[in-house]
Protein backbone atom coordinates (compact mmCIF):
# COMPACT_ATOMS: atom_id res chain seq x y z
CA UNK A 1 0.00 0.00 0.00
CA UNK A 2 1.38 3.34 -0.95
CA UNK A 3 1.21 6.20 1.47
CA UNK A 4 0.86 9.36 -0.52
CA UNK A 5 -0.78 11.62 2.02
CA UNK A 6 0.80 15.09 1.93
CA UNK A 7 0.76 15.39 5.71
CA UNK A 8 2.52 12.06 5.97
CA UNK A 9 5.20 13.17 3.51
CA UNK A 10 5.72 16.36 5.49
CA UNK A 11 6.11 14.37 8.70
CA UNK A 12 8.63 12.06 7.07
CA UNK A 13 10.58 15.03 5.73
CA UNK A 14 10.66 16.68 9.13
CA UNK A 15 11.73 13.48 10.86
CA UNK A 16 14.49 13.07 8.30
CA UNK A 17 15.69 16.62 8.83
CA UNK A 18 15.95 16.04 12.58
CA UNK A 19 17.86 12.78 12.33
CA UNK A 20 20.29 14.29 9.82
CA UNK A 21 21.22 16.99 12.30
CA UNK A 22 22.58 14.34 14.64
CA UNK A 23 26.24 13.58 14.73
CA UNK A 24 27.23 10.32 13.11
CA UNK A 25 24.15 9.99 10.91
CA UNK A 26 24.79 10.33 7.19
CA UNK A 27 22.33 10.92 4.36
CA UNK A 28 22.63 7.23 3.42
CA UNK A 29 21.69 6.20 6.96
CA UNK A 30 18.70 8.52 6.83
CA UNK A 31 17.68 6.95 3.50
CA UNK A 32 17.81 3.52 5.03
CA UNK A 33 15.85 4.53 8.12
CA UNK A 34 13.32 6.40 6.01
CA UNK A 35 12.81 3.31 3.86
CA UNK A 36 12.16 1.37 7.05
CA UNK A 37 9.69 3.96 8.32
CA UNK A 38 7.77 3.85 5.06
CA UNK A 39 7.61 0.04 5.02
CA UNK A 40 6.43 0.00 8.60
CA UNK A 41 3.87 2.75 8.06
CA UNK A 42 2.55 1.05 4.92
CA UNK A 43 2.02 -2.20 6.83
CA UNK A 44 0.31 -0.38 9.66
CA UNK A 45 -1.98 1.44 7.25
CA UNK A 46 -2.78 -1.85 5.58
CA UNK A 47 -4.00 -3.06 8.95
CA UNK A 48 -6.35 -0.11 9.26
CA UNK A 49 -4.43 2.80 10.82
CA UNK A 50 -4.69 6.30 9.42
CA UNK A 51 -1.49 7.73 7.86
CA UNK A 52 -0.97 9.94 10.93
CA UNK A 53 -1.33 7.07 13.36
CA UNK A 54 0.85 4.82 11.21
CA UNK A 55 3.58 7.44 11.19
CA UNK A 56 3.48 7.86 14.95
CA UNK A 57 3.61 4.14 15.65
CA UNK A 58 6.38 3.57 13.10
CA UNK A 59 8.49 6.36 14.61
CA UNK A 60 7.87 5.05 18.09
CA UNK A 61 9.00 1.56 17.09
CA UNK A 62 12.07 2.93 15.38
CA UNK A 63 13.21 4.31 18.73
CA UNK A 64 14.54 7.57 20.09
CA UNK A 65 16.66 9.53 17.63
CA UNK A 66 19.46 10.20 20.09
CA UNK A 67 19.73 6.52 20.89
CA UNK A 68 19.87 5.58 17.21
CA UNK A 69 22.39 8.26 16.35
CA UNK A 70 24.54 7.25 19.32
CA UNK A 71 24.62 3.69 18.03
CA UNK A 72 25.44 4.88 14.53
CA UNK A 73 28.27 6.93 15.96
CA UNK A 74 29.54 3.89 17.85
CA UNK A 75 29.36 1.72 14.75
CA UNK A 76 31.29 4.33 12.76
CA UNK A 77 33.47 6.07 15.31
CA UNK A 78 35.55 7.54 12.51
CA UNK A 79 32.60 9.56 11.30
CA UNK A 80 32.75 11.91 14.22
CA UNK A 81 36.23 12.86 13.10
CA UNK A 82 36.22 13.06 9.35
CA UNK A 83 32.95 14.61 8.38
CA UNK A 84 34.61 16.88 5.89
CA UNK A 85 34.21 15.18 2.54
CA UNK A 86 36.26 17.14 0.06
CA UNK A 87 34.80 17.33 -3.39
CA UNK A 88 32.31 14.85 -2.10
CA UNK A 89 28.58 14.84 -2.09
CA UNK A 90 27.71 15.85 1.42
CA UNK A 91 29.18 19.27 2.00
CA UNK A 92 26.05 21.21 2.84
CA UNK A 93 25.68 23.95 0.29
CA UNK A 94 24.68 27.20 1.89
CA UNK A 95 22.00 29.09 0.12
CA UNK A 96 24.34 32.00 -0.50
CA UNK A 97 26.82 29.74 -2.26
CA UNK A 98 24.47 29.22 -5.15
CA UNK A 99 25.29 25.49 -4.91
CA UNK A 100 28.29 25.02 -7.14
CA UNK A 101 29.01 21.43 -8.04
CA UNK A 102 31.83 20.17 -5.81
CA UNK A 103 33.67 18.45 -8.64
CA UNK A 104 33.75 21.59 -10.76
CA UNK A 105 34.84 23.54 -7.74
CA UNK A 106 37.86 21.29 -7.24
CA UNK A 107 39.00 22.00 -10.79
CA UNK A 108 38.54 25.72 -10.30
CA UNK A 109 40.53 25.62 -7.10
CA UNK A 110 43.37 23.67 -8.70
CA UNK A 111 43.42 25.95 -11.74
CA UNK A 112 43.47 29.11 -9.62
CA UNK A 113 46.11 27.69 -7.28
CA UNK A 114 48.23 26.91 -10.31
CA UNK A 115 47.57 30.38 -11.69
CA UNK A 116 48.67 31.95 -8.39
CA UNK A 117 51.84 29.83 -8.33
CA UNK A 118 52.57 30.62 -11.97
CA UNK A 119 52.01 34.34 -11.51
CA UNK A 120 54.77 34.34 -8.92
CA UNK A 121 57.18 32.95 -11.50
CA UNK A 122 55.90 35.14 -14.35
CA UNK A 123 58.18 38.15 -13.66
CA UNK A 124 61.18 35.81 -13.91
CA UNK A 125 60.21 35.16 -17.53
CA UNK A 126 60.96 38.84 -18.15
CA UNK A 127 64.28 38.60 -16.42
CA UNK A 128 63.15 39.76 -13.00
CA UNK A 129 64.00 36.88 -10.67
CA UNK A 130 63.26 36.94 -6.94
CA UNK A 131 66.82 37.60 -5.86
CA UNK A 132 67.51 40.22 -8.54
CA UNK A 133 64.89 42.62 -7.22
CA UNK A 134 63.40 41.55 -3.89
CA UNK A 135 61.78 44.98 -3.52
CA UNK A 136 59.72 44.44 -6.63
CA UNK A 137 58.46 41.18 -5.17
CA UNK A 138 57.79 42.78 -1.77
CA UNK A 139 55.78 45.63 -3.34
CA UNK A 140 53.81 43.28 -5.54
CA UNK A 141 53.34 40.36 -3.17
CA UNK A 142 49.58 40.96 -3.11
CA UNK A 143 49.25 40.49 -6.84
CA UNK A 144 50.57 36.96 -6.83
CA UNK A 145 47.64 35.50 -4.93
CA UNK A 146 44.91 38.04 -4.16
CA UNK A 147 43.61 38.29 -7.76
CA UNK A 148 43.27 34.50 -7.88
CA UNK A 149 41.54 34.54 -4.50
CA UNK A 150 39.17 37.27 -5.67
CA UNK A 151 38.51 35.26 -8.85
CA UNK A 152 37.64 32.22 -6.76
CA UNK A 153 35.00 34.14 -4.83
CA UNK A 154 33.73 35.91 -7.94
CA UNK A 155 33.11 32.46 -9.41
CA UNK A 156 31.80 30.94 -6.20
CA UNK A 157 29.37 33.74 -5.39
CA UNK A 158 28.26 34.45 -8.97
CA UNK A 159 29.42 38.03 -8.49
CA UNK A 160 27.74 40.69 -10.59
CA UNK A 161 29.44 42.56 -13.40
CA UNK A 162 29.59 45.67 -11.22
CA UNK A 163 31.41 43.81 -8.47
CA UNK A 164 33.88 42.37 -10.95
CA UNK A 165 34.51 45.81 -12.41
CA UNK A 166 35.04 47.31 -8.94
CA UNK A 167 37.53 44.56 -8.07
CA UNK A 168 39.42 45.02 -11.32
CA UNK A 169 39.63 48.79 -10.79
CA UNK A 170 40.84 48.34 -7.20
CA UNK A 171 43.56 45.88 -8.18
CA UNK A 172 44.68 47.97 -11.14
CA UNK A 173 44.81 51.12 -9.01
CA UNK A 174 46.82 49.30 -6.35
CA UNK A 175 49.28 47.98 -8.91
CA UNK A 176 49.64 51.38 -10.53
CA UNK A 177 50.20 53.23 -7.25
CA UNK A 178 52.74 50.88 -5.79
CA UNK A 179 54.78 50.54 -8.98
CA UNK A 180 54.52 54.02 -10.48
CA UNK A 181 55.62 55.97 -7.41
CA UNK A 182 59.35 56.71 -7.50
CA UNK A 183 60.05 55.04 -4.16
CA UNK A 184 63.62 55.36 -2.94
CA UNK A 185 65.37 52.05 -2.54
CA UNK A 186 64.55 50.51 0.86
CA UNK A 187 62.70 53.72 1.71
CA UNK A 188 60.23 53.79 4.58
CA UNK A 189 57.37 54.65 2.25
CA UNK A 190 58.18 51.66 0.04
CA UNK A 191 58.20 49.28 3.01
CA UNK A 192 55.01 50.81 4.40
CA UNK A 193 53.34 50.40 1.01
CA UNK A 194 54.46 46.79 0.81
CA UNK A 195 52.94 46.20 4.26
CA UNK A 196 49.68 48.07 3.76
CA UNK A 197 48.75 47.19 0.19
CA UNK A 198 48.02 43.54 1.13
CA UNK A 199 45.73 44.77 3.94
CA UNK A 200 43.86 47.07 1.57
CA UNK A 201 43.55 44.43 -1.14
CA UNK A 202 42.59 41.73 1.35
CA UNK A 203 39.60 43.89 2.28
CA UNK A 204 38.92 44.32 -1.44
CA UNK A 205 38.89 40.52 -1.74
CA UNK A 206 36.33 40.74 1.06
CA UNK A 207 34.00 42.47 -1.39
CA UNK A 208 34.27 39.41 -3.62
CA UNK A 209 33.86 37.15 -0.59
CA UNK A 210 30.54 38.75 0.35
CA UNK A 211 29.43 38.61 -3.28
CA UNK A 212 29.25 42.37 -3.55
CA UNK A 213 27.03 42.75 -0.48
CA UNK A 214 29.64 44.79 1.35
CA UNK A 215 26.99 46.94 3.02
CA UNK A 216 25.62 43.93 4.88
CA UNK A 217 27.01 43.75 8.42
CA UNK A 218 26.38 40.01 8.89
CA UNK A 219 28.26 39.33 5.67
CA UNK A 220 31.14 41.49 6.88
CA UNK A 221 31.22 39.37 10.02
CA UNK A 222 31.37 36.29 7.80
CA UNK A 223 34.41 37.73 6.12
CA UNK A 224 36.04 38.34 9.51
CA UNK A 225 35.37 34.71 10.42
CA UNK A 226 36.75 33.63 7.08
CA UNK A 227 39.89 35.67 7.65
CA UNK A 228 40.56 33.99 11.00
CA UNK A 229 40.07 30.49 9.65
CA UNK A 230 42.09 31.24 6.54
CA UNK A 231 45.06 32.41 8.61
CA UNK A 232 44.88 29.22 10.68
CA UNK A 233 44.70 27.00 7.62
CA UNK A 234 47.59 28.88 6.04
CA UNK A 235 49.75 28.30 9.09
CA UNK A 236 48.86 24.60 9.13
CA UNK A 237 49.72 24.28 5.45
CA UNK A 238 52.92 26.26 6.03
CA UNK A 239 53.93 23.87 8.80
CA UNK A 240 53.30 20.93 6.49
CA UNK A 241 55.19 22.66 3.68
CA UNK A 242 58.16 23.20 5.99
CA UNK A 243 58.28 19.50 6.79
CA UNK A 244 57.99 18.65 3.09
CA UNK A 245 60.84 21.04 2.21
CA UNK A 246 63.06 19.62 4.98
CA UNK A 247 62.47 16.05 3.89
CA UNK A 248 63.08 16.97 0.24
CA UNK A 249 66.44 18.50 1.10
CA UNK A 250 67.37 15.52 3.26
CA UNK A 251 66.25 12.81 0.86
CA UNK A 252 67.90 14.30 -2.24
CA UNK A 253 70.95 15.16 -0.13
CA UNK A 254 71.43 11.43 0.42
CA UNK A 255 72.13 11.10 -3.28
CA UNK A 256 74.24 14.18 -3.55
CA UNK A 257 71.58 16.38 -5.19
CA UNK A 258 71.34 19.91 -3.82
CA UNK A 259 67.69 20.98 -3.84
CA UNK A 260 68.20 24.27 -1.97
CA UNK A 261 67.65 26.52 -4.98
CA UNK A 262 64.65 24.54 -6.17
CA UNK A 263 63.07 24.84 -2.76
CA UNK A 264 63.82 28.52 -2.27
CA UNK A 265 62.79 29.60 -5.77
CA UNK A 266 60.06 27.14 -6.66
CA UNK A 267 58.68 24.89 -3.95
CA UNK A 268 58.23 27.43 -1.13
CA UNK A 269 57.02 30.50 -3.06
CA UNK A 270 54.84 28.62 -5.54
CA UNK A 271 53.56 26.36 -2.79
CA UNK A 272 52.70 29.36 -0.62
CA UNK A 273 50.82 31.09 -3.45
CA UNK A 274 48.88 27.95 -4.31
CA UNK A 275 48.18 27.34 -0.63
CA UNK A 276 46.37 30.67 -0.31
CA UNK A 277 43.66 29.40 -2.68
CA UNK A 278 43.55 25.91 -1.23
CA UNK A 279 43.21 27.35 2.29
CA UNK A 280 40.29 29.53 1.16
CA UNK A 281 38.64 26.51 -0.42
CA UNK A 282 39.11 24.46 2.75
CA UNK A 283 37.56 27.18 4.88
CA UNK A 284 34.61 27.34 2.50
CA UNK A 285 34.20 23.56 2.41
CA UNK A 286 34.36 23.03 6.13
CA UNK A 287 32.29 25.96 7.33
CA UNK A 288 29.30 24.60 9.14
CA UNK A 289 30.75 21.10 9.31
CA UNK A 290 33.64 21.51 11.68
CA UNK A 291 33.81 23.85 14.60
CA UNK A 292 35.72 26.96 13.65
CA UNK A 293 39.18 27.10 15.09
CA UNK A 294 39.73 30.83 15.56
CA UNK A 295 37.11 31.11 18.34
CA UNK A 296 38.62 28.06 20.04
CA UNK A 297 42.07 29.64 20.03
CA UNK A 298 40.46 32.85 21.26
CA UNK A 299 38.97 31.03 24.21
CA UNK A 300 42.37 29.62 25.08
CA UNK A 301 44.34 32.84 24.69
CA UNK A 302 41.95 35.46 26.04
CA UNK A 303 42.59 34.49 29.69
CA UNK A 304 46.34 34.25 29.06
CA UNK A 305 46.57 37.62 27.32
CA UNK A 306 44.35 39.18 29.99
CA UNK A 307 46.73 37.83 32.64
CA UNK A 308 49.74 39.17 30.74
CA UNK A 309 48.18 42.61 30.38
CA UNK A 310 47.13 42.83 34.01
CA UNK A 311 50.65 41.86 35.03
CA UNK A 312 51.96 44.56 32.70
CA UNK A 313 49.63 47.18 34.16
CA UNK A 314 50.87 46.28 37.64
CA UNK A 315 54.49 46.40 36.51
CA UNK A 316 54.35 49.79 34.81
CA UNK A 317 53.89 52.00 37.92
CA UNK A 318 56.67 50.05 39.65
CA UNK A 319 59.17 50.75 36.90
CA UNK A 320 57.81 54.05 35.59
CA UNK A 321 60.51 56.70 35.58
CA UNK A 322 58.86 59.24 33.34
CA UNK A 323 61.80 58.82 31.00
CA UNK A 324 60.83 58.98 27.33
CA UNK A 325 60.39 55.55 25.87
CA UNK A 326 62.10 53.90 22.99
CA UNK A 327 60.59 54.59 19.57
CA UNK A 328 59.91 50.92 18.96
CA UNK A 329 57.58 50.90 21.95
CA UNK A 330 54.81 52.23 19.72
CA UNK A 331 55.14 49.33 17.30
CA UNK A 332 55.13 46.81 20.14
CA UNK A 333 52.00 48.33 21.65
CA UNK A 334 50.36 48.48 18.20
CA UNK A 335 50.88 44.76 17.83
CA UNK A 336 49.52 44.24 21.31
CA UNK A 337 46.38 46.21 20.52
CA UNK A 338 45.97 44.34 17.24
CA UNK A 339 46.17 41.08 19.17
CA UNK A 340 43.52 42.29 21.61
CA UNK A 341 41.35 43.39 18.71
CA UNK A 342 41.72 39.92 17.17
CA UNK A 343 40.67 38.29 20.44
CA UNK A 344 37.62 40.57 20.67
CA UNK A 345 36.67 39.94 17.04
CA UNK A 346 36.87 36.18 17.14
CA UNK A 347 35.18 35.99 20.50
CA UNK A 348 32.12 37.82 19.17
CA UNK A 349 32.30 35.95 15.86
CA UNK A 350 31.32 32.74 17.62
CA UNK A 351 29.12 34.19 20.33
CA UNK A 352 25.47 33.40 20.60
CA UNK A 353 23.78 36.77 20.83
CA UNK A 354 21.11 35.45 23.17
CA UNK A 355 23.51 34.35 25.93
CA UNK A 356 23.63 36.43 29.09
CA UNK A 357 26.94 38.02 30.05
CA UNK A 358 29.23 35.44 31.64
CA UNK A 359 32.70 35.01 33.04
CA UNK A 360 34.28 35.20 29.61
CA UNK A 361 32.66 38.56 28.90
CA UNK A 362 34.02 39.97 32.15
CA UNK A 363 37.44 38.61 31.24
CA UNK A 364 37.22 40.32 27.89
CA UNK A 365 36.34 43.60 29.54
CA UNK A 366 39.39 43.28 31.80
CA UNK A 367 41.46 42.54 28.71
CA UNK A 368 40.20 45.67 26.95
CA UNK A 369 40.69 47.98 29.92
CA UNK A 370 44.19 46.65 30.61
CA UNK A 371 45.15 47.10 26.96
CA UNK A 372 43.89 50.69 27.02
CA UNK A 373 45.84 51.45 30.20
CA UNK A 374 49.05 50.04 28.71
CA UNK A 375 48.47 52.06 25.56
CA UNK A 376 47.92 55.23 27.57
CA UNK A 377 51.26 54.78 29.32
CA UNK A 378 53.11 54.11 26.10
CA UNK A 379 51.52 57.09 24.37
CA UNK A 380 52.45 59.28 27.34
CA UNK A 381 55.98 57.96 27.14
CA UNK A 382 56.42 58.58 23.47
CA UNK A 383 54.36 61.59 22.47
CA UNK A 384 56.83 64.02 23.97
CA UNK A 385 59.55 62.64 21.78
CA UNK A 386 57.69 62.48 18.51
CA UNK A 387 58.16 66.18 17.89
CA UNK A 388 61.77 65.95 18.90
CA UNK A 389 62.49 63.18 16.36
CA UNK A 390 60.36 64.69 13.63
CA UNK A 391 57.49 63.08 11.80
CA UNK A 392 58.85 60.36 9.56
CA UNK A 393 56.56 58.09 7.58
CA UNK A 394 57.15 55.18 9.94
CA UNK A 395 56.29 57.18 13.04
CA UNK A 396 53.15 58.69 11.60
CA UNK A 397 52.05 55.25 10.42
CA UNK A 398 52.66 53.71 13.83
CA UNK A 399 50.88 56.60 15.55
CA UNK A 400 47.95 56.49 13.14
CA UNK A 401 47.53 52.76 13.63
CA UNK A 402 47.65 53.25 17.37
CA UNK A 403 44.94 55.86 17.14
CA UNK A 404 42.73 53.63 15.00
CA UNK A 405 43.07 50.69 17.35
CA UNK A 406 42.68 52.91 20.41
CA UNK A 407 39.39 54.36 19.18
CA UNK A 408 38.12 50.92 18.29
CA UNK A 409 39.04 49.31 21.59
CA UNK A 410 37.95 52.24 23.74
CA UNK A 411 34.47 52.16 22.23
CA UNK A 412 34.48 48.34 22.34
CA UNK A 413 35.28 48.55 26.07
CA UNK A 414 32.43 51.01 26.57
CA UNK A 415 30.04 48.68 24.72
CA UNK A 416 31.34 45.70 26.70
CA UNK A 417 30.64 47.57 29.93
CA UNK A 418 27.12 48.29 28.72
CA UNK A 419 26.70 44.63 27.92
CA UNK A 420 27.94 43.52 31.35
CA UNK A 421 25.47 45.91 32.95
CA UNK A 422 22.79 44.51 30.66
CA UNK A 423 22.14 47.86 29.06
CA UNK A 424 23.28 46.63 25.64
CA UNK A 425 23.33 43.41 23.67
CA UNK A 426 26.41 41.73 22.29
CA UNK A 427 25.00 42.66 18.89
CA UNK A 428 26.07 46.25 19.52
CA UNK A 429 29.70 45.14 19.84
CA UNK A 430 29.45 43.09 16.68
CA UNK A 431 27.87 45.98 14.83
CA UNK A 432 30.61 48.34 15.99
CA UNK A 433 33.32 46.01 14.75
CA UNK A 434 31.72 45.45 11.36
CA UNK A 435 31.07 49.18 11.02
CA UNK A 436 34.72 49.83 11.69
CA UNK A 437 36.08 47.61 8.90
CA UNK A 438 36.08 50.38 6.25
CA UNK A 439 38.33 52.44 8.55
CA UNK A 440 41.09 49.86 8.11
CA UNK A 441 40.61 49.99 4.38
CA UNK A 442 40.71 53.79 4.31
CA UNK A 443 43.84 53.88 6.44
CA UNK A 444 45.66 51.24 4.39
CA UNK A 445 44.75 53.06 1.19
CA UNK A 446 45.95 56.34 2.70
CA UNK A 447 49.30 54.81 3.63
CA UNK A 448 49.76 53.37 0.14
CA UNK A 449 48.44 56.33 -1.83
CA UNK A 450 49.13 59.44 0.27
CA UNK A 451 52.15 58.69 2.42
CA UNK A 452 54.73 58.40 -0.38
CA UNK A 453 54.11 61.88 -1.82
CA UNK A 454 53.60 63.39 1.67
CA UNK A 455 56.96 62.10 2.83
CA UNK A 456 58.66 62.67 -0.52
CA UNK A 457 59.19 58.95 -1.13
CA UNK A 458 61.73 58.76 1.66
CA UNK B 1 20.64 -2.14 24.60
CA UNK B 2 18.56 -3.58 21.81
CA UNK B 3 15.20 -2.40 22.80
CA UNK B 4 12.66 -3.41 25.30
CA UNK B 5 10.77 -6.59 25.70
CA UNK B 6 8.81 -7.67 28.67
CA UNK B 7 10.15 -11.17 28.27
CA UNK B 8 13.84 -11.17 27.54
CA UNK B 9 16.54 -9.19 29.27
CA UNK B 10 18.34 -6.50 27.30
CA UNK B 11 21.69 -8.21 27.74
CA UNK B 12 20.42 -11.42 26.27
CA UNK B 13 18.81 -9.61 23.35
CA UNK B 14 22.04 -7.75 22.72
CA UNK B 15 24.15 -10.89 22.87
CA UNK B 16 21.90 -12.78 20.48
CA UNK B 17 21.41 -9.94 18.01
CA UNK B 18 24.44 -10.56 15.79
CA UNK B 19 23.99 -14.35 15.46
CA UNK B 20 20.29 -13.85 14.83
CA UNK B 21 20.87 -11.36 12.02
CA UNK B 22 23.63 -13.49 10.51
CA UNK B 23 21.39 -16.54 10.74
CA UNK B 24 18.53 -14.78 8.97
CA UNK B 25 20.86 -13.53 6.24
CA UNK B 26 22.31 -17.03 5.84
CA UNK B 27 18.83 -18.03 4.66
CA UNK B 28 18.88 -15.39 1.95
CA UNK B 29 19.54 -11.70 1.26
CA UNK B 30 17.28 -9.31 3.06
CA UNK B 31 16.77 -5.73 4.21
CA UNK B 32 16.24 -4.14 7.58
CA UNK B 33 12.48 -4.11 7.80
CA UNK B 34 12.18 -7.71 6.61
CA UNK B 35 14.91 -8.85 9.02
CA UNK B 36 12.97 -7.35 11.93
CA UNK B 37 9.76 -8.99 10.76
CA UNK B 38 11.59 -12.30 10.57
CA UNK B 39 13.01 -11.88 14.10
CA UNK B 40 9.51 -11.28 15.41
CA UNK B 41 8.21 -14.28 13.55
CA UNK B 42 11.03 -16.61 14.66
CA UNK B 43 10.69 -15.64 18.31
CA UNK B 44 6.93 -15.80 18.29
CA UNK B 45 6.83 -12.10 19.00
CA UNK B 46 8.82 -12.39 22.21
CA UNK B 47 11.96 -10.71 20.96
CA UNK B 48 11.20 -7.06 20.26
CA UNK B 49 14.05 -4.91 19.10
CA UNK B 50 14.02 -1.17 18.97
CA UNK B 51 13.79 -1.07 15.19
CA UNK B 52 16.24 1.78 14.64
CA UNK B 53 19.03 -0.01 16.45
CA UNK B 54 19.11 -2.84 13.91
CA UNK B 55 20.74 -0.51 11.39
CA UNK B 56 23.81 0.46 13.38
CA UNK B 57 24.23 -3.26 14.09
CA UNK B 58 24.03 -4.08 10.37
CA UNK B 59 26.59 -1.38 9.68
CA UNK B 60 28.91 -2.77 12.31
CA UNK B 61 28.63 -6.23 10.75
CA UNK B 62 29.33 -4.64 7.38
CA UNK B 63 32.40 -2.89 8.73
CA UNK B 64 33.64 -6.21 10.13
CA UNK B 65 33.20 -7.74 6.68
CA UNK B 66 30.55 -10.23 7.86
CA UNK B 67 27.85 -8.84 5.60
CA UNK B 68 27.90 -6.69 2.49
CA UNK B 69 25.33 -4.13 1.46
CA UNK B 70 23.99 -2.95 -1.87
CA UNK B 71 21.40 -0.35 -2.70
CA UNK B 72 18.53 -1.76 -4.70
CA UNK B 73 15.00 -0.77 -5.54
CA UNK B 74 11.97 -1.77 -3.50
CA UNK B 75 8.68 -2.85 -5.10
CA UNK B 76 7.38 0.70 -4.71
CA UNK B 77 10.37 2.09 -6.61
CA UNK B 78 12.08 3.67 -3.62
CA UNK B 79 15.65 2.71 -2.91
CA UNK B 80 16.34 0.12 -0.30
CA UNK B 81 19.53 -1.26 1.17
CA UNK B 82 19.92 -5.04 0.89
CA UNK B 83 22.33 -7.07 2.97
CA UNK B 84 24.04 -10.32 2.04
CA UNK B 85 26.14 -12.56 4.28
CA UNK B 86 29.79 -13.01 3.27
CA UNK B 87 31.88 -16.18 3.61
CA UNK B 88 33.48 -14.60 6.66
CA UNK B 89 30.00 -13.97 7.98
CA UNK B 90 29.19 -17.64 7.59
CA UNK B 91 32.35 -18.54 9.52
CA UNK B 92 31.36 -16.11 12.23
CA UNK B 93 27.86 -17.58 12.33
CA UNK B 94 29.30 -21.10 12.76
CA UNK B 95 31.44 -19.84 15.61
CA UNK B 96 28.43 -18.14 17.25
CA UNK B 97 26.43 -21.32 16.88
CA UNK B 98 29.20 -23.36 18.54
CA UNK B 99 29.37 -20.94 21.45
CA UNK B 100 25.62 -20.75 21.94
CA UNK B 101 25.32 -24.53 21.82
CA UNK B 102 28.01 -24.84 24.50
CA UNK B 103 26.26 -22.27 26.68
CA UNK B 104 22.90 -23.91 26.07
CA UNK B 105 24.23 -27.42 26.89
CA UNK B 106 25.86 -26.14 30.06
CA UNK B 107 22.64 -24.43 31.12
CA UNK B 108 20.64 -27.57 30.46
CA UNK B 109 23.06 -29.55 32.61
CA UNK B 110 22.81 -27.00 35.41
CA UNK B 111 19.05 -26.92 35.37
CA UNK B 112 18.90 -30.72 35.32
CA UNK B 113 20.54 -30.78 38.77
CA UNK B 114 18.34 -28.14 40.33
CA UNK B 115 15.68 -29.59 42.58
CA UNK B 116 12.97 -27.16 41.66
CA UNK B 117 13.55 -27.83 38.00
CA UNK B 118 10.29 -29.65 37.78
CA UNK B 119 8.45 -26.81 39.43
CA UNK B 120 10.03 -24.30 37.05
CA UNK B 121 9.28 -26.41 34.06
CA UNK B 122 5.65 -26.54 35.08
CA UNK B 123 5.40 -22.75 34.82
CA UNK B 124 4.61 -21.29 31.44
CA UNK B 125 8.20 -20.80 30.32
CA UNK B 126 7.38 -17.96 27.98
CA UNK B 127 10.29 -16.13 26.54
CA UNK B 128 13.03 -18.14 28.22
CA UNK B 129 15.76 -18.83 25.73
CA UNK B 130 15.45 -22.40 24.67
Amino acid sequence: MKTSDAGFEAQIAQWREFILERRGVTAADADELESHLRDQAADLQASGLSPDEAFLVAVKRLGAQDEISREFARAHSGRLWKQLVLAGTEAPARASDGARAPRTELWWVLALAFFAAASFKAPALFGLALFDDPEFYARNASFFFLPALAAYFVWKRHASGRTIAALAVAFAAGAALVNAYPHGSSSQTMILSALHLPIALWLVVGIAYVGGEWRSHPRRMDFIRFTGEWVIYMSLIAAGGGVLAGITVGAFGLFGVDTGVFIAEWLLPCGAMGATIVAAWLVEAKQGIIENLAPVLTKIFTPLVALLLVALVITIPLTWTGEPMDRDALIVVDLLLALVLGLVLFAISARDASDAPGFFDRLQFVLLVAALVVDAFVLAGILGRIGEFGFTANRVAALGENLILLVNLAWAAWLALGFLRRRRTVGATERWQTTYVPVYLAWAVAVVALFPPLFSFA
Amino acid sequence: MYGSSMYISKDLVAASASPMVLGILADGDSYGYAILARVRELSGGHIEWTDGLLYPLLHRLEEQGLVEATWGAAENGRKRKYYRITPRGRDSLAEHRRQWRTVNDALQETWGTVKEAAAWAARPAEGMAT
